[in-house]
């Protein structure tokens, strides 16, 4: 295993190392400690390697992952996984805002909560949040699956396109154009698999699904150039 | 975006250490805004004392001003200079004549705080180059906040630098922009208030203050600025005995804190708390959106949220 010293060690360093890991690379487990709440740790990884990071951390840890599995050993500081494209992230407290934003692919998963705008504007990705998740969470979302445990604050999937909420506890309130919708078989499947990749034990049957009632100006054909 | 850190001290054991805990945590914070930086430090008790931190730009304004003021007041008041600051003591009761006195006596003087036990210091500059020359580190006090600023309002200027004095032993910093200081500014200068700068935080600070000269209480003030302010605010307040936070419902400028039986701490990241003492074993947690918490030597914070 490969061990990264954040204390002694320049960030610059580390995240270039971190980027020579080729596809087949043998250096696939790595340890990163006294992270600090340093911003940019472990961003824009392209290979099957798993990074260990030994703390909380700052801005934008894992942004534009691939491939990679980066597991936080601590909280998170705003934009975690940002625009994740594939790959697993991992943070074993708290993350704060925008977690999981623009995410294309992958799974997030936070096992303390999220704050506000977790999984703004999601292309894809699925998070799955085991505590609660803030206001404007899911904003603009796209495709993908927010998964929460716990309960969503204000305006949950205001403006919300084709991606799939649920929510097991409490809603303080819905977005614009954001509706709850009926929990079909395919959807509690669809929710049993990302909870056992999310390493959660809540049941699927507990969850209410969210979704877009397609009203707003952009679903009408009339409005199109 | 601007960096904000503040420490208000539960174990007395700790307050030796305060100043350098407070440099080295704005030091931290300093890439999120090089312009200005400033410190306000709550100090011991003097009873029967009130002082007046001054600043001057001019090397020789302070000379013979102790003097001049005593004279002026009809009592004693000694003077302790930090670089271009300097930090004159009243007898209590008379730190309203004793501003009076100044603006006739040094017109150029600029007062950056007045109170019984709240010192101000805040130039243009890097954290660590402006915590240095006012010797920051070796301060004693029960509690005290920074600020490192980047300016997007209004100019870079010493005036312009955050601690804002809101009244007695009151300060105020800001992360955030307000969209509605211009006419909130018109309406406070209607009901008397004055201003030295075209700076959006000085319009909370005066708006903070009016609230609490018509009987608001410093909660109330904050709670109703929820409603009166428009744009994106953190605020961090001091008070002779306490410590407050709020953020605006949108809460898109960064906080985080951290609470154990020794302290309470603010800081803009993570980062800025990394080397406070037992900060692994702290409840660390982000302050929730339009929530005014508030903490004082005797009483828990009763978070009080407000509708978004």
């Amino acid at each position: 295993m490969q061990t990264y010293d954040l204390e002694s060690g320049d960030l610059r360093c580390l995240n270039a190392s971190l980027h020579a890991q080729a596809e087949a690379t043998n250096q696939t487990a790595w340890e990163v400690v006294n992270p600090r709440g340093s911003h940019a740790i472990a961003v824009g990884l392209d290979a099957p390697i798993e990074v260990n990071v030994k703390g909380s951390t700052g801005y934008y840890c894992a942004g534009m992952n691939k491939q990679a599995t980066v597991h936080i050993h601590g909280s998170a500081g705003p934009g975690v996984a940002e625009n994740m494209m594939s790959g697993t992230v991992i943070v074993d407290g708290d993350a704060s805002q925008y977690a999981g934003a623009t995410g294309n692919g992958g799974t997030l998963v936070i096992k303390g909560n999220a704050s506000s705008r977790c999984g703004i504007s999601m292309k894809g990705i699925d998070i799955v949040v085991h505590g609660d998740v803030g206001h404007m969470s899911a904003f603009m979302a796209q495709s993908g699956n927010l998964v929460v445990c716990g309960d969503a604050g204000d305006a949950l999937g205001d403006s919300i396109y084709e991606a799939r909420l649920f929510v097991r506890g409490s809603v303080k309130s819905l977005g614009a154009d954001c509706v709850e919708k009926e929990m079909r078989p395919e959807h509690i499947e669809l929710l049993r698999d990302l909870l056992a990749r999310g390493g959660c034990d809540a049941k699927p049957e507990e969850f209410k699904r969210y979704g877009s009632a397609r009203q707003l100006y952009n679903f009408k054909i009339d409005n199109a150039y | 975006m601007c960096g904000i850190v503040g420490l208000f001290l539960k174990d007395e054991a700790l307050q030796p250490q305060l100043g350098s805990l407070l440099t080295d945590m704005l030091i931290t914070m300093s890439d999120r805004g090089p312009d200005s930086a400033g410190i306000a430090v709550y100090g011991t008790d003097d009873a029967g004392q009130s002082k007046l931190t001054v600043q001057s730009d001019s090397p020789g304004a302070f000379d013979g001003l102790a003097e001049k003021l005593g004279g002026a007041l009809g009592a004693a008041v000694s003077l302790t200079r930090r670089d271009t600051h300097a930090v004159l003591s009243v007898p209590a009761g008379q730190a309203d004549a004793a501003r009076a006195a100044l603006r006739v006596l040094a017109p150029d003087l600029r007062v950056m705080s007045v109170g019984d036990t709240l010192e101000i210091y805040k130039e243009v500059g890097l954290p660590k180059d402006v915590a240095a020359r006012f010797e920051i580190s070796k301060m004693t006090g029960t509690h005290g906040i920074g600020h490192t600023r980047m300016a997007t309002e209004s100019a870079v200027t010493t005036l312009g630098a955050h601690p804002f004095n809101t009244g007695p032993d009151q300060c105020l910093v800001h992360n955030g922009s307000l969209s509605n200081h211009n006419s909130l500014r018109r309406k406070l200068i209607r009901e008397g208030m004055q201003f030295e700068t075209e700076n959006d935080t000085e319009v909370a600070a005066a708006y903070l203050t009016w609230k609490m000269q018509n009987g608001a209480t410093l909660g109330e003030a904050l709670t109703d600025s929820l409603d009166d302010l428009d744009g994106f605010f953190n605020f961090v307040v001091g008070t002779k005995d306490g410590f407050g936070v709020v953020r605006d419902p949108i809460a898109c400028k960064p906080a985080v804190m951290a609470e154990t039986d020794q302290y309470v701490a603010f800081g803009s990241e993570y980062r800025a708390l990394v080397d406070l003492p037992g900060i692994e074993q702290a409840r660390v947690w982000e302050p929730e959106p339009a929530t005014v918490y508030f903490w004082t030597h005797d009483t828990t914070s009763t978070p009080d949220r407000r509708a978004a």
